[in-house]
């Protein structure tokens, strides 16, 4: 079990918003087969999904008497982590990773893994460029030969001719060969 | 006897088939450790290679990597927080506060050393209970199966999580991620919202990569500046008086690793959950309270979770059923080859069920060489600076949603349920039940139609002949008591109880 820990901004908006979901589910749940049958396609999801909005209940109601046993929010948020739940590090990286994301599709995995890499690791390692080149070049050519090479991965290809390139070496080291 | 036993030591005097027994298991605890690198993937990538090899090459290779990467997900678990398996959830819940108090070498060198004993136990039992256990498990009616995975989420529901009410909500929303697509029994539409894309559910890896990958980098983002935990792994060899120590504890919980593993469709996750808490019940005062870093915390899933192996080679062997996602993969190499498993493979084939626990035994051995060595490597995983450590374990997550179905769309699908599972976290709702809930949602799913189906859709007899089955009586009274437990209500019985118990002293 955890230590109990203060409340995080944001925290009773997310337990309403999970109610919400739940009770969205719920009705979905129910859209499935109704109360046609005890073992119809839609009886578990029922189930489940009332399990759920009865746990987000609970958790809003506790939400509420926690917020009435410490009614003063000045001292909460003098307590409260002053970096919150999404400090701009973690705002940065995750547009680094939606770029990411939409790089992969169009460049392909090497290119779109490398500038990632060097991005991030630039932005949080803080070192020379040179050093953020040199690590994203290394551990790529790891990943690459373990899981590409090794493990025969597929990944996705993009603008480099990967299969070209496999195929030329193949037969220059064949040639090459006895 | 005699003839078992000449079965048995096969692979152990062919020198090709003990070094593709080491590799395997090295090859498996590496892959076990590395996240995003799943067991069950790498087994299922082998049987496309090795199709055209002898069954007995490719059987030690299979054995090899499964035995290795059961244990190997406890590497990662301890070192990262990022269980490499759903067998490792448990061991994470100790293993990872060991190692930011820099006892990983310790934690490593305990878990190896329990992994082992537990596997020994386990192929024990396999050898020695086959048959029995294999009666015990037709036995199981499909009610019994749906208690099974319900009691398995309440408990790491109740065991991880803040409060069971967030344990609940999170198994709960698995659950239902668990039924997206279209019904196996009636193929009925389930949260498709009309998208065809959906009509084959989302791919457990991604979501398994996302929230236990990907909300993980994001969540030590948090700490990037802090300097990595020095790792001690000079003591790596746990002294005798410890193991001592553990080992009636490592035995009993063994015990339900290779039970739960024999069932079939409970496989090493659910062993180790209900091992841990197990432990954390008998274990009176402990050293470090569980949760903290307490090694009881250790020893009660590494051991389950390897007995459970032999477990799941009985419904495997004996029934054509697997025992969990890799032996399922295994059952599907065994057909490409020729075998029949079942009832009949052991009266036609004894040979191949000794065979294969002559290479688990082998397998266990090189276990414990790789284990206690090379802990070094794994610890520089740790010390490796987390703003270069944070980007790779994105990319290797990446690699690791895209290979399963060479699809980018799980890719998405891993990046959304990352940031989901981040704030899922910050909130205080644990990501395990998630993922536990989305493995089971079939097997509650199925097996509760199944029972109501038989009782002509009548709640009352379905109640009426739980009640009467011993077995599903104990798995109903267990459920009872686990939420019972969790509930104000219990703690006021306990202060009542205890009250009467002292005024009756006096």
């Amino acid at each position: 079990m955890q230590e109990p820990r203060y409340k995080r901004p944001g925290e009773d908006a997310f337990g309403i918003l999970v109610l919400l979901i739940s009770l969205v589910l719920a009705w979905q749940s129910y859209e499935i087969s109704g109360f046609a049958a005890l073992s119809s396609p839609g009886a578990f999801p029922m189930a489940v999904s009332a399990a759920m909005v009865l746990g987000s209940l609970i958790v809003v109601i506790g939400n509420i008497r926690r917020n009435r046993a410490t009614p003063k929010p000045a001292g909460e948020k003098a307590r409260a982590n002053p970096a919150g739940v999404a400090p701009s590090v973690i705002v940065v990286f995750a547009a680094f990773v939606a770029g990411y994301a939409a790089l992969l599709d169009t460049l392909g995995f090497l290119p779109a893994s490398f500038l990632f890499l060097f991005a991030a690791i630039q932005f949080l390692h803080r070192r020379s460029v040179a050093f953020s080149v040199g690590v994203a070049l290394l551990s790529l050519a790891l990943i690459y030969a373990l899981f590409r090479l090794v493990f025969t991965v597929v990944l996705p290809e993009g603008i480099v001719p990967e299969r070209e390139i496999l195929a030329w070496i193949e037969r220059l080291l064949a040639s090459a060969g006895p | 006897m005699q003839e078992a036993f000449t079965y048995f030591t096969i692979a152990w005097f062919d020198p090709s088939l003990v070094l593709l027994i080491a590799v395997g298991t090295f090859a498996g605890i590496y892959i076990g450790a590395i996240p995003g690198l799943s067991v069950t993937m790498a087994v299922s990538i082998l049987i496309s290679f090795t199709f055209a090899w002898d069954v007995n090459d490719a059987l030690c290779l299979m054995v090899g990597i499964f035995m290795g990467g059961v244990y190997g997900g406890s590497r990662s678990a301890i070192l990262l927080n990022i269980p490499g398996a759903p067998s490792a959830i448990a061991t994470a819940l100790d293993g990872y506060p060991l190692a930011q108090r820099g006892e990983a070498g310790q934690a490593i060198g305990i878990s190896t050393v329990m992994s082992v004993i537990g596997g020994f136990v386990g192929i024990f039992v396999l050898a020695v209970a086959a048959p029995v256990v294999s009666d015990l498990a037709l036995s199981f009616q499909p009610r019994d199966y749906m208690l099974l995975g319900v009691l398995g989420i309440l408990l790491v529901g109740s065991l991880s999580g803040e409060s069971l009410a967030k344990g609940v909500i999170a198994g709960a929303f698995g659950m239902l991620i668990g039924t997206i697509g279209l019904d196996p029994l009636t193929l009925e539409q389930r949260f498709t919202f009309g998208i065809v894309e959906l009509w084959n559910g989302i791919s457990f890896v991604a979501v398994m990569i996302g929230l236990f990958g990907v909300s993980e980098a994001l969540s030590q983002l948090h700490h990037v500046n802090k300097k990595a935990v020095k790792q001690a792994v000079s003591k790596i060899i746990p002294s005798w008086s410890s193991v001592r120590k553990y080992l009636p504890l490592s035995l009993q919980t063994s015990s339900i690793g290779f039970i739960i593993g024999a069932l079939p469709g409970t496989g090493g996750d659910i062993a180790a959950l209900l091992a841990y808490d197990h432990a954390k019940r008998v274990t009176k005062n402990p050293e470090v309270p569980f949760g903290q870093g307490a090694k009881e915390g250790l020893v009660g899933p590494e051991t389950a979770n390897n007995a459970a192996v032999g477990g799941a080679f009985i419904p495997m062997l004996t029934l054509g059923v697997p025992g969990d996602a890799v032996t399922a993969i295994i059952i599907g190499a065994l057909f490409i080859h020729g075998l029949n498993p079942g009832p009949m493979l052991m009266i036609d084939r004894p040979e191949m069920f000794w065979f294969m626990v002559g290479n688990l035994t082998l397998a266990n051995i090189f276990l414990l060489i790789f284990g206690l060595t090379g802990i070094r490597l794994s610890t520089k995983i740790v010390e490796c600076p987390r703003g270069i450590l944070i980007p790779l374990m994105l990319v290797l997550s990446v690699v690791g949603a895209y290979a399963v179905n060479n699809s980018l769309t799980d890719v998405y699908w891993m990046l959304g349920f990352g940031l989901l599972g981040y704030f899922m976290k910050m909130y205080g709702y644990q990501v395990g039940p998630v993922v536990l809930g989305v493995i089971l949602s079939r097997l509650i799913d199925q097996n509760w139609r199944r029972a109501i189906i038989s009782e002509q859709e009548s709640l009352l007899a379905f109640f009426v002949n739980m009640v009467s089955s011993p077995l599903s009586l104990l798995l109903f009274v267990a459920v009872v008591l686990v939420v019972l437990s969790q509930t104000p209500l219990w703690a006021m019985m306990h202060r009542r109880l205890g009250r009467r118990s002292r005024s009756s002293s006096t």
